[in-house]
């Protein structure tokens, strides 16, 4: 990672491709982003470093889909979730390795790399999930 | 001493009005509301969006014979959400063109759910401008000829892509996130929560208008299947065709239209994070919280005045949570509230009298407008069966995808 990769979407997602969950930090107010924003929604600057955030989280909310558009039927019934990382920091994903009824509300979750296969057209942005 | 002490006191009272910014109206009427149009809502086959609205703008005319369309109506804002529906996009100018009023400015107004509401919002702006004298503002959605699994898709549209939908969470979905946070939280049931299907399909039996003219019972909709949990099939709005629209006069011209004038007194609309996730918040909306306090200033009114309301309720939740940032109950409360029947016709403050989205239907589009409408009709005597006796002041609130959109309106009978 170096000064010259932006604080985008894209490069977020290309960082998870490589299995760091990265964050930009805004160099003036010290806001953290996830996902990282080119332009600080705060303080409107645009310096930022790139910091690197653990996988480590807590289940804020989840729903288990039956009813999902084409691309997702194959996987329905699927859980989806909510999860608060590390300074608050939150981010939603699928929820996979454990029974849906054992899902609850403020258990320990981590994000997990496995999954995260590059498509090969955009939106390439690989998906990774969380685990128990 | 007295009078200086009361001009001391007015004085500060204007500049207060003033620092405020809501246009110093204090409960004055923003617009008037000189008459309304509403097709009939439901699977409407072999008709296009433009058809179903002229069906709308019809009704609208027809009720208003002091109004002359072609002279007299100067802009028009009309809600609609999708193309990919009916692979039909630029929809302001062709449903003005249908709706016989080529010439005027037509902008179509795009805030997912809360399309319409935006343009309630947009026409209000244009009178109280001094631009426009008269506007039609409206909405309208085609969707029932698409399959579940294509209107899933397309509604979905308007979460947040790179995050929401790219992980597969649907729009029901993100509203059963906010229902478990909620019955976590508060320890809200899921039967609680089904009452408001219980309650607006009773409702919408008494609209000849609705979707589904039916009641349904609370065993009914328990055992319906889930679409996302806690969400069932019977949680859910309904897909449907519809077309909705009102036309707008400055105050002062409405006795030239109409003896019957319902005036609008409030107009607030705000704006949150487009992902859910980012929220400080998963159990209430913002957005709606913040629209709600400038219709409630604007109009000097509070919760309590309000006679009846139309709320969002694009899930069930949906409309519990309303009652919550609509300070029509306290915060983790509406499960309580919708048990203890005041939302019900009959009950302190009946909420979606229409039958709601839940059995009016949710033409996306329509909506907001639609809402408008059922003011309209409740607050001249029109609304028949469903009729909420001595009805003098409600409100409308009209929520876009998730929540990062809510308009919020209130409106008070000219008798």
């Amino acid at each position: 990672m170096s000064a010259e990769d932006p604080f985008t979407i894209e490069q977020f997602y290309k960082f998870l491709g490589q299995q760091k969950l990265m964050a930009g930090k805004c160099l003036k107010c010290e806001k953290i982003h996830l996902p990282p924003r080119p332009m600080c929604d705060n303080c409107f600057s645009r310096e930022f470093e790139w910091i690197s955030v653990s996988g480590k989280g807590k289940l804020l909310t989840y729903t288990v889909i039956s009813i999902a558009p084409e691309q997702f039927q194959a996987l329905t019934p699927y859980a989806v979730g909510i999860v608060e990382l590390e300074k608050g920091l939150k981010i939603p994903g699928m929820i996979q390795g454990i029974k849906q009824e054992q899902l609850k509300i403020g258990m320990a979750l981590n994000l997990d790399f496995s999954t995260c296969n590059t498509p090969q057209k955009w939106p390439q942005w690989p998906r990774y999930c969380f685990k128990p | 001493m007295v009078v200086l002490v009361v001009g001391f006191y007015c004085g500060l009272a204007s500049m207060y009005n003033y620092k405020r910014g809501t246009l110093g109206l204090n409960g004055k009427p923003l617009v008037s509301i000189i008459s309304a149009g509403m097709s009939k809502f439901g699977k409407r086959e072999g008709l296009l969006a433009r058809e179903i609205f002229s069906e709308a703008a019809y009704e609208a005319f027809s009720r208003c014979p002091k109004l002359e369309p072609k002279k007299d109506i100067k802009a028009m804002f009309i809600g609609h959400m999708g193309e990919a529906y009916e692979h039909q996009g630029h929809t302001g100018s062709a449903i003005a063109d249908w709706a016989g009023l080529t010439g005027i400015p037509a902008t179509r107004t795009e805030a997912a759910c809360a399309s319409s509401g935006v343009a309630l919002c947009s026409g209000i702006y244009a009178v109280l401008s001094g631009l426009s004298d008269v506007v039609i503002v409206g909405g309208v959605e085609k969707m029932t000829h698409r399959t579940t699994a294509e209107v899933t898709e397309y509604l979905t549209m308007a979460s947040d892509y790179p995050f929401e939908q790219w992980h597969g969470i649907t729009f029901p979905g993100l509203f059963a996130l906010m229902a478990t946070a909620h019955m976590h939280a508060y320890g809200t049931t899921e039967q609680q929560i089904a009452l408001a299907a219980v309650k607006n399909h009773y409702h919408g039996s008494m609209n000849p208008k609705a979707h589904m003219q039916k009641e349904v019972s609370l065993e009914t909709v328990m055992a319906s299947r889930y679409v996302a949990w806690p969400l069932k099939l019977y949680d859910c709005s309904l897909i449907t065709d519809g077309a909705s629209c009102i036309i707008l006069t400055k105050p002062e011209l409405a006795g030239k239209y109409t003896d019957q004038p319902v005036h609008i007194i409030g107009s607030g609309q705000a704006s949150d994070t487009i992902g859910l996730y980012e929220r400080k918040s998963l159990t209430s909306l913002n957005a709606t919280k913040l629209a709600a306090k400038t219709a409630y200033e604007m109009a000097q009114l509070k919760p309590h005045n309000m006679d009846l309301a139309e709320v969002h309720d694009c899930f069930t939740f949906a409309e519990l949570m309303a009652y919550e940032d609509l300070g029509f109950c306290e915060a983790g409360k509406s499960g309580e509230f919708i048990e203890s029947g005041a939302t019900r016709i009959g009950g302190k403050i009946p909420v979606n009298t229409s039958g709601g989205l839940k059995a009016k239907g949710h033409p996306v589009g329509a909506t907001g407008t639609a809402q408008a409408y059922e003011m309209y009709l409740q607050l001249t005597g029109q609304a028949g069966k469903r009729q909420v006796k001595n009805a003098k002041v409600g409100l409308s609130h009209n929520v876009g995808g998730s929540g990062a959109t809510a308009a919020v309106h209130i409106y008070r009978s000219a008798q």
